[in-house]
């Protein structure tokens, strides 16, 4: 018929006229296996912040994003491109949020490359889309081994190429909280609370692994719901072990529950307990019912170290005074600051100028970012391992006496922990 | 249930033999029941061995326990009393219920915090708390009124899908608008006045002065209700509306307005539980209201739903299976870590209880367009 003949002739014009348009350009760059990114004359490198910057725990999350875009102005343009962060994502601390987020930010082509999550759990349904699509993903605060591996060659089960972090590696963490209780503390009986989150839980098993390798006991391991509110039950239950110390690394909701809850479940009126980077934020070290607690957390003595912008903790945390009008809530910008970096300097390494656009192969941004060695950052000299971790690993554990001066409290370290 | 049938009457002629039938769903049922059964046994067997050997909680333990399982439960069943209620007389599950309870709270909550910083709070203890339930039982009882009427009222001869939808939509706008209101963050109650989070000692036994005050608080509401709907004119109202509404109307009562009574008190009971919560908990965020609001509903199932004593009991129950189903019944099967499945446990009752007795604890109450 002459309808569908025409309409077939259409269509393999339509069918040129693509192939024609995608091989058009005379350009002779070629993308490698994962393809590039091409940023025409006048458009800015597109990243994303994917960060918790709501709910309880988005005092974890804002000072990241916050400090995801002072890196960014610090840094400058790449090759005459501006580098632009766009509407900042929540990753909600949790599975669904990660994934609801990663299905954006893939669906946008131009993404080069995403500071987050703030949340292990977020990043572990957020990673398997990130990955496939080739970008690169860079955290400031996900801790979980298994997001990385068990810094003894094996790979975490939830450890995909493109993956990096900036921050330590639970596995460190939970030998510094485990040395810090038994040794620094004397005390052999620990209960561990999780809430089954692949943060809370890793750095429950790292923790028990290494306290029982100093030869202490763990009397229960058990968990709370997200959300929970109820906390007599599980206090109950963990009364009846008798521990000496509890060791709870949960987030803000269910450790404010807990220390409010203590007073009324009889037989831990002497127990110590110790939270962790998680709970490490001013809700929390606000709360009268938290004081004589211990936190474990990155170490934030950062001194003169400075970035490779040239910006050293004194001076960003002015620039954030400045900037937001409050000091920073929660531990982790500057490893956040330190991603953003980190990212900003490999697609500067590997940007090709062609004309006046440029190409980002991802491969290559890749194979850079994954041979990083000797980085200055804020937190240290940065190098990453085959598994995408590249921190200093520094841990320090403080405790929290006066409700009334938090930032007293923030600087009181009664112990330091490295690897 | 097996049915064996001996003989038939030569007279009907409905040869169809009503003999001994193997029906695999009975027979099912028959074995989760006995599952069940030996399941509970065994673990209860398990804790009670484990406490004479010195193992698990102890006696003072187990009575804490059980005193702050009996005060979450009274609060469930007052909420549960909501949906009961609006069950009863409208037939369908009101899910914004739990944003209704939430509602109080939160407003509560700066009332408590504006008495707290001047010291109101310490120095009155029992006016500050009259206070906030007051501003708690007012804000329920206002949200629950304007969303019957502007949400519920417009499809009052919908089919009965159509509102409980409306009502699951409901639920997330009021909790977004209260996020928006109140921020995202936990706001937090100061901590009990005066000298109530000290223990009282009732016949010996040491017991925390909050708990007594949810029980008894509970305890008074149920009271009011139970007058309220068995002694007033109203109450007579709202009870005929539940029957049958049409022919309640043409006996004369006013269905609309009862109605909104009926919306009113479940609020106002939602507000009196917001208290309670604020009391044990102290804590509430705009996502309060949703897993409470389920539990309750599930309490309210458990008890016969449009049963109101039912209700109350569904809740004390629920309250009572959620805390100590775990560590008495878990523990002794040997499964570790049992805290985690709290919330398993809770509505795993419901299921055996409905298993066991479909019709809820105490009987359901449906109006007329419900019985069949």
């Amino acid at each position: 018929m002459k309808n569908k003949r025409s309409m077939r002739l259409v269509a393999v014009l339509g069918a040129l006229a693509l192939v024609a348009a995608a091989c058009g350009g005379g350009s002779d760059f070629e993308a490698g296996e994962l393809g590039a990114v091409t940023i025409e004359a006048g458009e800015a490198i597109q990243i994303r912040s994917l960060q918790v910057i709501t709910g309880p725990d988005a005092g974890l999350g804002i000072p990241e994003e916050r400090a995801v875009r002072l890196a960014v102005t610090d840094y400058g343009s790449i090759a005459g491109h501006a580098v632009e962060v766009g509407t900042g994502l929540d990753d909600l601390c949790s599975a669904d949020g990660g994934q609801a987020a990663a299905q954006t930010i893939v669906a946008d082509d131009q993404v080069v490359g995403v500071i987050g999550t703030s949340c292990s759990g977020a990043a572990t349904a957020a990673m398997p889309l990130v990955s496939d699509k080739g970008m690169v993903m860079i955290s400031g605060s996900n801790t979980s081994p298994a997001l990385t591996s068990d810094l003894l060659g094996t790979a975490g089960t939830d450890n995909h190429a493109g993956y990096y972090r900036t921050a330590h590696n639970d596995f460190i963490q939970g030998a510094a909280a485990a040395n810090f209780l038994y040794g620094e503390l004397g005390l052999t009986s620990v209960a561990l609370i999780h809430d089954g989150d692949p943060y809370t839980n890793g750095l429950t098993n790292a923790m028990e692994a290494a306290w029982k390798e100093l030869g202490g006991t763990v009397t229960v391991h058990t968990a709370v719901a997200k959300g929970q509110a109820d906390m007599v039950p599980i206090l109950t239950e963990v009364a009846a072990t008798s521990p000496e110390a509890i060791f709870m690394p949960i987030f803000v909701a269910e450790t404010t529950a807990i220390v409010q809850q203590i007073g009324g479940v009889a037989g831990l009126e002497n127990v110590v307990l110790m939270g962790a980077d998680a709970g490490l934020t001013d809700d929390v070290l606000l709360l009268p019912e938290a004081e004589g607690m211990y936190f474990s957390g990155p170490d934030l003595r950062f001194g003169d170290a400075a970035s490779e912008t040239g910006t050293s903790a004194d001076a960003f945390l002015a620039n954030y005074q400045a900037e937001y009008g409050e000091a920073p809530t929660a531990p982790f910008w500057a490893h956040a600051y330190d991603a953003t970096v980190m990212l900003l300097t490999a697609i500067d390494a590997v940007g090709i100028v062609d004309g006046d656009k440029l190409h980002i192969d991802r491969a290559a941004l890749r194979a850079e970012l994954s041979s990083t060695s000797g980085f200055a950052g804020i937190t240290g000299t940065l190098s990453c391992d085959d598994f995408g971790d590249c921190a200093s690993g520094k841990i320090t554990v403080i405790e929290h006496l006066d409700s009334g001066d938090i930032d007293a409290s923030k600087a009181n370290v009664v112990f330091s922990y490295a690897p | 249930m097996l049915s064996i049938h001996v003989t038939t009457p030569p007279t009907t002629e409905r040869s169809s033999s009503r003999r001994f039938r193997f029906n695999w769903v009975d027979s099912f049922l028959w074995f989760i029941r006995i599952f069940a059964i030996i399941t509970i046994v065994v673990g209860l067997t398990g804790s009670i061995q484990g406490f004479l050997a010195g193992e698990g909680p102890s006696v003072e333990q187990w009575r804490d326990l059980f005193i702050s399982s009996v005060s979450t439960g009274a609060m469930y069943g007052l909420i549960a009393l909501g949906y009961s209620m609006v069950y009863g007389v409208l037939g369908f599950i009101n899910f914004a219920h739990g944003e209704v309870f939430m509602s109080g709270i939160m407003v509560g909550w700066i009332s408590a915090t504006l008495m707290f910083e001047n010291g109101f709070w310490d120095a009155n203890p029992f006016a500050a708390l009259a206070v906030i339930l007051l501003v708690a039982m007012f804000t329920s009882t206002l949200v629950a009124v304007v969303v019957e009427r502007i949400a519920y009222r417009p499809l009052r001869n919908a089919p009965r899908l159509i509102p409980l939808i409306t009502s699951i939509g409901v639920s997330f706008f009021l909790q977004y608008v209260f996020a928006g209101l109140f921020g995202v963050g936990v706001n937090s109650y100061p901590p009990p006045p005066g000298n109530l989070g000290n223990d009282v000692i009732i016949f010996g036994v040491p017991i925390e002065g909050t708990k007594i005050l949810v029980i008894g608080v509970s305890i008074l509401a149920m009271i009011g209700l139970w007058f309220f709907v068995a002694r007033t004119k109203t109450g007579r109202a709202m009870r005929a509306v539940a029957e049958d509404k049409e022919i309640a109307g043409l006996m004369g009562i006013n269905v609309d307005r009862t109605i909104v009574t009926t919306f009113a008190v479940g609020g106002a009971m939602a507000g009196v539980a917001g208290l309670l919560w604020a009391l044990l908990f102290r804590g509430v965020i705009f996502t309060t209201g949703f897993l409470p609001g389920i539990k309750a509903f599930t309490a309210a199932v458990m008890g016969g739903i449009g049963n109101l004593p039912g209700a109350m009991l569904g809740g004390v129950l629920l309250g009572l299976f959620e805390g100590m189903g775990p560590l008495l019944v878990l523990d002794g099967l040997g499964i570790p870590a049992v805290s985690q499945l709290k919330d398993a446990v809770a509505f795993a009752a419901l299921i055996l209880v409905l298993v066991f007795r479909p019709s809820g604890l105490l009987g359901e109450r449906l109006g007329s367009e419900d019985r069949v």
